[in-house]
């Protein structure tokens, strides 16, 4: 017998190992080395939350009770994954293709964007999960209690319900804390995958063991089983054609459209050609685990007692054979399937609420207050909001297990789910398949469909006199016969699923069929249709945009505050590079705005993204141009267009480098006169005054008092015109690439520090703030220190002179990120205006004519070729809000550097 | 003119993966067939009570159909890496792939 | 003959000197350090002669003298050009703007004491 204690301790070291594992997928995913994280077995392994708590402690139960028919529910998924080729594949690329975040950014995608469907689609799954996820609470909760009650110490349960609620804050807290690690553009949670993924492989050896258990521990071989079903209730079982078909249906429905399927089979996948795996391996799968189920339930109907919970035989049969540590396998088999289910199916409907239904709501609040365009850290809101919604689908889930007090209705509640889930089939296979299905008619089937299930089989599942009155049920609604919720238009006798089934889907299909056929989709609406329709003639992607005013600074700003800072830069720097531009500001061509818009979706969905765009690329949404190409359906002109575009875009591209190169050298060419009278300028101020004083100093009735002054003033224009020429010569070695490297081993918080103390004696008297991560700059550096400190001073003497704050910041912020060591130096001034950015790493380039600064504007020109020098840049960082300057070096230096400061 | 003969072993080739890609969209009506068939059978209806025949008999189809879905998917994968493979350098081949 | 002299020159060592040099010669030096501000300075202080530098903030020294010889006021008054550019295009388009004379840096005392008399004396 496993003392209760025991158990609880279990059940918490399997948690604990849990979090281990997702913490070391994450740790592994971070360092960027994904390898097995994302291999098909794991893929497959991660479909198998498929099956849940109601099917493995349900599906012996629901054997016990109605023979072969729980087969239904595994052999439907099944004939989906063989059929993989027709319908799966074409789901998965399009879910990469347009970067689909859960089922209802799927639809909503399809159809034009639309928020309305989105909010449909959500609201659908989550009214349809809150009992299925109320029911992996019971199962846990009972499954406690099975433990409890055959106890011979006589403890008990202290409180079935707290129990629940201490299951549900703990998945609450485990999902958080990887669900909502980071907003990754794919959606992606390695470390969530990977514990659903051992899970699965507990559960599998779980009901594998007990069935082994109960074939040959019991029963005596597969001869004895066979007699055992024979002899057992069973055998008595007759097959309702109607129902065979009709669940088979339903469940295969249900794989494609379960918001928890569609996560982990589309959204986490992470290679089309492990869908190519696992259309054999995951009915394998399930074929593994649903073998055992008959045996247990005929062996559990004949040597139980009669009266004991079939729901439970994979529990009490160990139990009552003494195998307590079989159990307690079996225990953490249930277990596993209930937290994997609730775990995944949180995340997927936090997703789509915050994405379809706080955000959106969150944009358009800030958008009449503050008039502003939304672009401040939505990063964190989002992040928040699906923290919330986790919370708040698993209170929901929480709530109706305490309301409906665990009673028997929860037992049917999985098909009811399946059922409300395959309300989304017709607009989804629709949408994929037929370029003719509108929004409009998605929308009427998904709502027709929707109040169908609801009056006929949900509302009802709360029992007699529960949310439907007796008499409304016998009588109708103002006793209109007809409209009995369980049988509709009079026809009677059916099955309550059936029904349902019948009715809810068939009207379903043909609201969306008509609704289709009677509108006229929009523009948006066509282009997707094609998009998603097309997706696997068409590798040329549809355009949503065509150019607007949009600024590609501003675009900046928003992107790093949905993106981060890192990964929209990387993003806008990949962008410029494709366009042949240096910087971090690429043309905003539409291709641009359209794979931005698709990068965006991925973190928030397809409507909130844009939506968000639409803020910027103001005017026409889509112009004349776009509608022609949508009308114009030949393929042909399309193609022919297509490749004179490519070829314009070709063009055009080269036409922008030969620009931009032909500026570059106007400008040196005046840059080089220039040089030379700048220097003529910076050479004589200084001598000037030297001269002037001198003749002075001669002077014989001079003051004895001015003696000392005038003197120091030679001294001081010296001293100019000595660094003057310093600069002037370790410029022209830097530039000529002969200055001799000193290689040493740094640390570039003592470096950093080092700099900030050298700088403070500019402008001493400006008080300053400086904000810094001193943990975050604890990077070894190889480089020449003394180089990139000269660089550090330069960059916070800069900052010291030139930010003209009020109250004057300076935020230096240091990491390693792909091989290279980052340093960023950015205040809170107006910022250098664009047109000078070009120009300040030129020699003599001084923004101010302000004299008093000191330096001859030199100092930036240095920087570059220092940085140059070791490997690395220094560039400026367009939209911080403040003059920001990126200094970026490689973790090690290059060989050719390496070199160089050996044979110097 | 006379033909080279690579374009030809390539259309054949070519030929048996559409037909494989046919055969992996079949698939699932072959699997309808054999999972419905129990619905003929009746197994009730006959004297003896045979639930555990037809549990075998239905556990053999899903292990048929697992296999079969196995071989094609193998076969389908390689089929289509050589194929994206071949036809980014010949566009002939490309051109026979279109049945 | 001395005189009232506005000096405009940004370097503050330079402008130090000159005033030095010329207060000994006995004129009356008034310094100006920028160019935005300049004529503002001019109309109210009405000197006999001015030191113009050429590369002032703000505004430079070759259009502050174009608006002194455009103003029907000011158009005859003597200006004396500071150049760090010795060449000799340099000195030829400051005459031709209507510099009364021309000293390049860097200077002697005496060149600079000599010149601004010779221009005052016209």
């Amino acid at each position: 017998m496993v003392p209760f204690n025991i158990l609880v301790a279990v059940c918490l070291v399997y948690v604990g190992f849990l979090f281990l594992i997702a913490f070391a997928a994450e740790r592994r995913a971070a360092r960027g080395r994904v390898g097995w994280l994302r291999s098909p077995l794991v893929y497959t392994l991660s479909l198998s939350i498929y099956c849940t708590a109601w099917t493995f402690y349900g599906a012996v139960g629901y054997a016990a009770r109605s023979g072969l028919e729980f087969l239904t529910i595994y052999l439907g998924p099944t004939l989906v994954m063989v059929g993989w080729w027709l319908v799966l594949r074409k789901l998965v690329r399009i879910g990469r293709r347009q970067r689909v975040t859960s089922i209802a950014d799927l639809i909503s995608s399809r159809f034009g964007k639309s928020n309305l469907l989105g909010v449909l689609v959500t609201v659908i799954c989550v009214v349809a999960a809150t009992p299925y996820i109320a029911l992996q609470l019971q199962s846990v909760t009972l499954s406690f209690g099975v433990f409890a009650s055959d106890a011979p110490e006589g403890w008990a349960l202290p409180n079935q319900s707290a129990t629940a609620l201490w299951v549900a804050a703990g998945l609450a807290l485990f999902t958080i804390l990887f669900g909502t690690r980071n907003l990754d553009a794919n959606e992606r949670h390695h470390g969530v995958v990977i514990a659903i993924a051992v899970e699965a492989v507990v559960k599998l050896v779980a009901l594998v063991a007990v069935g082994i258990f109960v074939v040959w521990g019991i029963a005596g071989g597969w001869q004895g089983v066979v007699e055992t079903i024979n002899s057992s209730a069973i055998a008595e079982w007759q097959l309702q054609p109607g129902r065979w078909i009709g669940l088979t249906c339903v469940s295969a429905a249900a794989i494609l459209t379960l918001p928890r399927m569609f996560q982990v089979m589309v959204v986490e996948n992470a290679d089309e050609r492990h869908l190519a795996t696992a259309s054999w391996a995951f009915p394998l799968y399930l074929l593994l685990m649903s073998v055992f189920v008959v045996p247990i339930a005929a062996v559990g109907l004949t040597t139980l007692p009669a009266g004991s919970n079939p729901d439970l035989f994979v529990l009490t049969l160990p139990l009552a054979q003494g195998q307590g540590q079989l159990a307690m396998l079996a225990f953490l088999g249930g277990f596993s399937s209930a937290t994997s289910m609730v775990i995944v199916a949180s995340i997927a409907l936090a997703t789509m609420v915050s994405n379809h239904i706080v955000v959106p709501l969150w944009l358009s609040i800030r958008q009449r207050t503050a008039k502003g365009r939304a672009t401040g850290d939505v990063r964190g809101m989002v992040l928040m909001a699906r923290r919330l919604s986790i919370g708040g689908v698993l209170a929901l889930g929480y709530s109706y297990y305490h309301l409906s007090g665990g009673s028997a209705a929860l037992a049917s509640i999985g098909l009811i789910a399946f059922l409300g889930a395959a309300q989304i089939l017709p607009a989804m296979l629709g949408g994929i398949f037929w370029r003719g299905a509108t929004g409009a008619g998605a929308a009427m089937g998904l709502i027709v469909g929707f109040i169908v299930w609801i009056y006929t089989l949900y509302l009802p599942s709360f029992g007699e006199d529960g949310l439907i009155s007796h008499d409304l049920m016998q009588l109708g609604p103002w006793g209109i016969a007809w409209l009995r919720p369980h049988a509709l238009f009079g026809i009677e006798g059916l099955d309550p699923v059936l029904h349902t089934l019948f009715w809810s889907l068939s009207l379903n299909a043909i609201s969306f069929v008509c609704g289709s056929l009677f509108t006229f989709p929009s523009p948006i609406e066509r282009m997707q249709g094609v998009a998603f329709v097309n997706v696997f003639d068409t590798d040329a992607d549809t355009r949503g945009w065509s150019r607007g005013g949009a600024e590609a600074e501003d675009l900046l700003i928003m992107a790093q505050g949905i993106l981060g800072a890192d990964e929209a830069q990387a993003f806008f720097q990949a962008e410029a590079e494709a366009q042949g531009k240096a910087g971090l500001l690429p043309d905003t061509t539409p291709e641009f705005i359209d794979r931005l818009e698709r990068r965006l979706a991925g973190a928030v969905g397809a409507a909130t993204a844009h939506a968000m765009i639409a803020q910027f690329a103001e005017g026409a949404v889509v112009s004349a141009q776009d509608l022609m190409a949508v009308a114009s359906e030949a393929q042909q002109i399309m193609e022919y267009s297509i490749q004179l575009e490519a070829k314009s875009e070709e063009l055009a591209r080269t036409a922008r480098q030969l620009q931009e190169a032909n500026d570059k050298l106007r400008d040196l060419s005046v840059q080089k006169d220039a040089f030379l009278s700048q220097i003529s300028h910076e050479l004589r101020t200084p001598m000037t005054s030297i001269r002037a004083f001198s003749e002075i100093l001669m002077d014989p009735e001079l003051p004895p008092g001015m003696q000392q002054k005038y003197a120091e003033i030679i001294h001081d224009e010296t001293i100019r015109l000595t660094r003057l020429l310093d600069d002037l010569l370790d410029l022209s070695v830097l530039e000529n690439r002969k200055v001799q490297l000193n290689i040493k081993v740094a640390n570039l918080h003592d470096l950093i520090e080092k700099a900030v103390r050298a700088a403070s004696s500019t402008q001493p008297q400006r008080s300053f703030t400086l904000h810094r991560d001193p943990p975050a700059e604890h990077i070894p550096v190889i480089t020449d220190t003394d180089r990139l400190l000269q660089v550090f001073i330069n960059l916070i003497s800069n900052a010291r002179k030139y930010c003209d704050a009020e109250r004057p910041e300076l935020t230096i912020s240091a990491r390693k990120r792909g091989g290279r060591i980052i340093v960023d130096f950015i205040d809170n001034g107006s910022g250098i205006p664009k047109e000078a950015r070009r120009l300040i790493f030129e020699k003599f380039s001084r923004l101010t004519d302000n004299n008093q600064a000191g330096g001859a504007g030199l100092g930036l020109a240095i920087c570059r070729e220092i940085m140059a020098n070791l490997g690395g840049s220094i560039t400026y960082l367009p939209g911080q809000g403040g003059a920001a300057f990126r200094v970026s070096l490689p973790v090690r230096p290059p060989k050719e550097i390496i070199e160089r400061a050996k044979t110097s | 003119m006379k033909r080279p003969r690579g374009p030809l072993f390539l259309a054949r080739r070519s030929y048996r993966l559409r037909r494989m890609m046919d055969a992996a969209r079949m698939l699932p009506a072959v699997g309808m067939f054999l999972f419905f068939l129990p619905i003929l059978w009746r197994p009730a209806d006959t004297p003896q009570p045979d639930t555990a025949r037809g549990w075998i008999f239905l556990f053999m189809a899903w292990a048929v159909l697992i296999a079969l879905a196995l071989v094609l998917a193998r076969f389908l994968v390689r089929a289509e890496e050589e194929e994206a493979r071949l036809s980014s350098g010949d566009p002939l081949a490309t051109d026979q792939m279109r049945d | 003959m001395t005189g009232k002299v506005l000096l405009i020159e940004d370097e503050p060592h330079i402008a130090e000197a000159i005033r030095y040099v010329l207060d000994r010669d006995g004129w009356q030096v008034v310094t100006h350090g920028e160019g935005a501000d300049a004529m503002r300075v001019l109309r109210r202080e009405r000197p006999d002669a001015v030191i113009l530098d050429l590369m002032l903030p703000g505004r430079s020294g070759h259009d502050i003298l174009a608006e002194i010889r455009a103003d029907p006021e000011l158009h005859g008054l003597p200006v004396l050009i500071l150049s760090a550019m010795g060449q000799a295009q340099e000195r030829a388009r400051a005459h031709q703007a209507g510099a009364s004379g021309f000293v390049a840096k860097p200077f002697g005392n005496d060149e600079i004491v000599r010149a601004l008399r010779e221009v005052a004396a016209r």
